[in-house]
């Protein structure tokens, strides 16, 4: 199978005052169509920082990054906004719901930066929260919500918009093991039922086990 | 795309107290701001309506008002027969000579003030139709009788009907009471020139002559006539709506620039006030803010919506402090008149100038308030915004 992310001697380095601070080094990496990816390592490995290179909300220092044949480590920052709101769809480990925005309107939100009629997005809207099996606490706020159905929100917004590439960073860490079973077996649906290829950061071997390929990042090398 | 408004909106909800408290800030502002264009317009609107459009007022050159101004008996007589002023039917011209002087009463609220004695010719009716008699008659020709103003009745002891005035050594009957539209007249007593004249020893000298003109057109023509008259040379003529405008003037540029001074640095306050709440409201959504920038929305979207808040606190703040002091126009206060040195009644006055105005003074505090914390927002980076959480 073809990969949708290709990763070619890519370093990531942060300055802190006069410090150069080396996260990953030269790392390369190829990450299939379909792959349900976990990526695993101790804090500081630099595991959120290759997911978020990954989904574009950061810029390496060197080497090339394709995602679906863009090099998105060549976009300016517009061009990137505008491929991110096309092509990840984010699941974060605190969910980020925006509190004063209902279900619906959450899941609305990467919507709004496409054409679609306001009678389009409900659609998807209601068809991705019913994958969730949310429809019924669609107008629900995220405080109305358990940690484990805001996560199930945070999902369907990932997903409304048919991204390339869903990541997540910890999506379990902040749930309880019945929600977290629920939060893995939907991202199990949506990738073998839907196709979809997850990059998920994780630092639970039981979550990691949901994946199909499991790598290990041990201070910024892959192992 | 931009960020829903509602995201907005209902993060007013969520931080009411601190927006509130903003709101409130720019009100109290802007209610200052439009209380002081309202009383400089209130005090032109009221002396601009004592004059008429079709009055002409005669009065000595470089003289500043009517009190620092002579008219001898022998000009007046000139004056009285020179062509394009309006007859009464029996031929007489429409002319009212007037002696103008200061005399000082007890206030009813405590103290004494100057007030403007004016006294008037047989035709003031006819000159001044405006001027009813609310209350009680007019004066008699050849009698020490006044009339009072309205707001001299209200405002002054002894300006009831039958009680007397002392001023000058002699003692003055009021007969009546006058309204005259709420201009300045209304801060006056009137009687007849001639025995006022008489009371102030100033033989046939009045301060100014007022006439009406045939038709308000002629006024090039009158002029014209009157300044070739070698004999009227230390006289100068005006419309009389214009010489009480320029009366006005001085006043309301006083009253504008110290108002608009203070309200400057009160405004300060109220803009350093929105930028707390605008950069509290950044910190607090640092994370949303990073989470709508991954999503795919833009920096400028983040910056758009931060600044669209500030300036909806300010514009709800214009409206508030808009309403407060749209509720001044039911007082009238009064302050001493520069150019005539006595008391004058007005009304604080809105007009669309004002309201436009106000709206723009809050508009500037909502965009210097928002600014800076709107672009914190935008410049955030994506990841250091996510990981506040």
């Amino acid at each position: 199978m073809a990969s949708i992310i290709s990763i070619q001697n890519l370093s990531k380095s942060y300055q802190r005052d006069s410090f150069e601070i080396p996260v990953l080094n030269n790392l390369s990496l190829e990450i299939e169509e379909g792959e349900f990816l976990a990526l695993m390592g101790p804090s500081g490995s630099g595991k959120t920082t290759l997911l978020n290179l990954i989904a574009g909300i950061d810029k390496p220092s060197s080497g090339k990054l394709t995602v679906a044949g863009t090099d998105i480590a060549k976009l300016n920052e517009s061009a990137l906004a505008k491929w991110r709101s096309n092509n990840v769809g984010f699941i974060f480990q605190f969910y980020n719901l925006i509190p004063v925005l209902t279900a619906f309107e959450n899941v609305e939100l990467p919507l709004l930066l496409t054409n679609l009629s306001k009678a389009e997005r409900k659609k998807r809207v209601e068809l991705v929260l019913s994958v969730v099996g949310l429809t019924d606490r669609m107008y629900h706020y995220p405080k109305q919500l358990s940690g484990g159905q805001e996560q199930r929100v945070a999902i369907a917004r990932a997903i409304v918009t048919d991204p390339t590439i869903l990541v997540a960073d910890e999506p379990t860490g902040d749930l309880d093991k019945n929600s977290a079973n629920e939060v893995l077996t939907l991202l199990d649906r949506l990738n073998k039922e839907f196709k979809k290829t997850i990059v998920m950061v994780t630092h639970d071997p039981a979550s990691a086990a949901k994946a199909s390929v499991k790598r290990h990042l041990d201070k910024g090398d892959l192992v | 795309m931009k960020i829903p408004i509602k995201y907005s909106l209902r993060n007013f909800k969520k931080r009411k107290l601190t927006t509130g408290i903003t709101v409130v800030g720019i009100a109290l502002v802007v209610f200052v701001f439009a209380a002081v264009l309202m009383m400089a317009y209130g005090i032109q609107k009221t002396l601009i309506s004592t004059g008429a459009d079709d009055n002409v007022i005669v009065l000595r050159k470089a003289a500043q008002n009517e009190i620092s101004s002579v008219v001898t008996g022998d000009q007046q007589n000139i004056i009285s027969v020179l062509p394009y002023i309006a007859k009464t039917a029996d031929g007489k011209p429409i002319i009212s000579n007037e002696p103008v002087v200061v005399i000082n009463l007890p206030k009813k609220s405590g103290g004494m003030s100057n007030i403007t004695a004016r006294g008037v010719s047989d035709q003031v009716k006819k000159l001044r139709p405006n001027v009813k008699l609310v209350d009680g008659r007019m004066f008699n020709f050849g009698s020490k009788e006044l009339i009072v103003g309205r707001s001299i009745h209200e405002r002054f002891d002894g300006a009831d009907i039958g009680e007397e005035i002392r001023f000058a050594g002699d003692e003055w009957t009021v007969v009546g009471i006058f309204e005259a539209g709420g201009s300045g007249f209304e801060s006056e007593i009137w009687g007849d020139a001639l025995q006022l004249l008489s009371t102030f020893n100033r033989g046939s000298t009045v301060s100014a002559v007022t006439l009406k003109l045939d038709n308000p057109e002629n006024f090039e023509k009158f002029k014209s006539t009157f300044l070739t008259d070698r004999r009227l040379q230390q006289l100068e003529v005006k419309i009389e709506k214009l010489h009480f405008e320029e009366q006005s003037e001085m006043m309301a540029t006083f009253i504008r620039i110290l108002g608009i001074f203070v309200t400057i640095i009160f405004s300060l306050g109220a803009t350093i006030g929105a930028m707390i709440t605008m950069y509290a409201a950044v910190a607090n959504r640092t994370v949303e803010i990073g989470t709508l920038r991954a999503l795919g929305f833009r920096r400028t979207s983040v910056l758009v919506t931060f600044l669209s808040e500030s300036l909806l606190i300010s514009i709800i703040g214009a409206v508030i402090g808009l309403l407060l002091a749209s509720s001044l126009q039911f007082f009238s206060i009064s302050t001493l008149n520069f150019a005539s040195f006595s008391e004058l009644e007005f009304k604080f006055a809105l007009s669309p100038e004002i309201i436009i105005s106000s709206f723009i003074f809050a508009t500037v505090m909502g965009l210097l308030g928002g600014f800076l914390p709107s672009v914190r927002a935008a410049r955030l980076k994506i990841v250091d915004a996510l990981r506040s959480s």
